[in-house]
């Protein structure tokens, strides 16, 4: 097994582009190293992004911010800056693992583990968050929810990484949440996720919103129905009850041992309801 | 393939050694530099038991590999005492017994004492969730919790 700990995107690029067998990113590992360990994956050449400058970045850009794929939790938690114009996708973030795990774990890394029930991943799509790539034809921008198609399975080309997220500049009166469900109370998956980003005018009224799913569809879904059932309103009750029926609506989740089908349908109406309460809360004192 | 050559800082020190690629920090550690006093318990991040300072930060070094601490800095629990003298949280954990087999206490010590470093007057709430990654299966958690609210408590004495 090769380890390469490139310093330049285009070394990183040009490893994963020439790899003859199987080639995994590494970035906090904290999903790598126990698949390796579990012998689910067995690669032969490991390339660590750590020590590229774009992928461990936290600037401002265009009015928005942009956030390296190799940022660990706990670096997004002391950016005090960041967490104010974004706590749903500062506190996604936190919710990945322990404090240990926070340390080492990244939001491109959570991504393209490829898990439905990935914390950050709703979060960063409600916020509208693009993916930049970087390959062998050079650079594109992705939608982060176009970036996971399913289980396991992603739309990067081989060769390709995720370099940085961006995330929009933010109108007056934003602000966004994440809640995910859990058994108990730290240190565990979700059985569902909700994150909720939204805008309001001067009177409160919700302008624009964007309301995203995990665990209940093979990959984390942006539902652009339970944003349409909120804008224009003030998350008054009728629109509460709009919001959870398009989230119901929304939701065709496996039945498992962390919950039913019918059980995560009920929680993923419940959830983006109090979710976007709390959005609301938070853009109502931006 | 040829093992990787690495040097890091552990514990103030510059160590050099060999590792292969699959090898995990906590390997080179226990196996290698003969710093047995990380524990391997789930080696998969859930308990804790290995964890020790990278740069600065709280890991599982069950979750780190050896290779990728070139030029690094790591400090584990056997640079904790200064010589004979024990650390504060080391010797209240004596003091209330906060330990019985004592399996997960190196990685209880390590993670407190990156807590007190950061927030020197925890309440007992962050102090549960602080530790939530480290599991200890003999003393139900209160006399840890409470040894270390205790330490917190000592120390902001000075």
């Amino acid at each position: 097994m090769r380890y390469e700990a490139p310093e330049s995107l285009e070394g990183a690029v040009a490893l994963l582009a020439g790899a003859k067998g199987e080639a995994r990113v590494l970035a906090g590992g904290t999903d790598l190293l126990v698949q390796m360990r579990a012998d689910v994956v067995d690669p032969d050449l490991i390339v660590d992004i750590k020590r590229i400058p774009e992928t461990r970045a936290v600037t401002e850009e265009k009015g928005g911010w942009r956030i390296g794929a190799a940022v660990t939790g706990a670096e997004l938690k002391e950016h005090v800056r960041l967490k104010k114009v974004w706590p749903g996708v500062v506190e996604a973030a936190n919710l990945i693992g322990s404090t240990q795990v926070q340390g080492r774990a990244t939001l491109g890394g959570n991504l393209c583990n490829g898990s439905p029930a990935a914390d950050s991943v709703p979060a960063l799509i409600a916020a509208g968050a693009v993916a930049t790539l970087a390959g062998p034809a050079g650079k594109r921008d992705l939608p982060v929810e176009d970036v996971m198609l399913g289980p396991r399975k992603l739309a990067l080309k081989k060769g390709e990484i995720v370099v940085s997220f961006l995330l929009p500049p933010r109108p007056p009166r934003s602000s966004d949440a994440y809640l995910r469900f859990i058994p108990r109370t730290e240190m565990d998956i979700a059985v569902v996720g909700a994150g909720v980003s939204l805008t309001l005018d001067g009177g409160g009224t919700i302008t624009a919103a964007r309301v995203s799913l995990g665990a209940v569809a093979p990959r984390v879904l942006l539902v652009p129905e339970a944003a349409q059932a909120i804008i224009g309103s003030r998350l008054d009750r009728p629109a509460q009850d709009r919001l959870e029926a398009a989230a119901r609506a929304a939701c065709h989740p496996i039945d498992d041992k962390r919950g039913t089908t019918e059980f995560r349908i009920d929680v993923a109406a419940v959830l983006a309801r109090r979710t976007a309460l709390i959005a609301l809360d938070r853009a109502r004192s931006n | 393939m040829a093992k990787h050559h690495i040097e890091a800082t552990v514990n103030g020190d510059v160590v050099e050694f060999l590792c292969e690629t699959e090898e995990t920090l906590l390997d080179v550690l226990r196996d290698t530099l003969n710093l047995t006093g990380s524990k391997e318990g789930c080696a998969s991040g859930d308990c804790g038991a290995c964890s020790v300072m990278l740069d600065g930060r709280l890991v599982c070094s069950c979750l780190v590999l050896g290779c990728e601490v070139s030029g690094r800095k790591i400090e584990t629990i056997e640079g904790m005492a200064k010589g004979e003298s024990l650390h504060p949280l080391q010797k209240r954990f004596l003091e209330a017994a906060a330990l019985q087999c004592g399996i997960c206490t190196p990685g209880f010590l390590v993670a407190s004492k990156a807590l007190l470093e950061k927030s020197p007057n925890p309440t007992e709430h962050e102090v549960r969730y602080w530790l939530a990654g480290n599991l200890c299966r003999c003393t139900g958690y209160d006399k840890i919790i409470t040894a270390v609210m205790d330490t917190a408590a000592t120390m902001r004495k000075g």
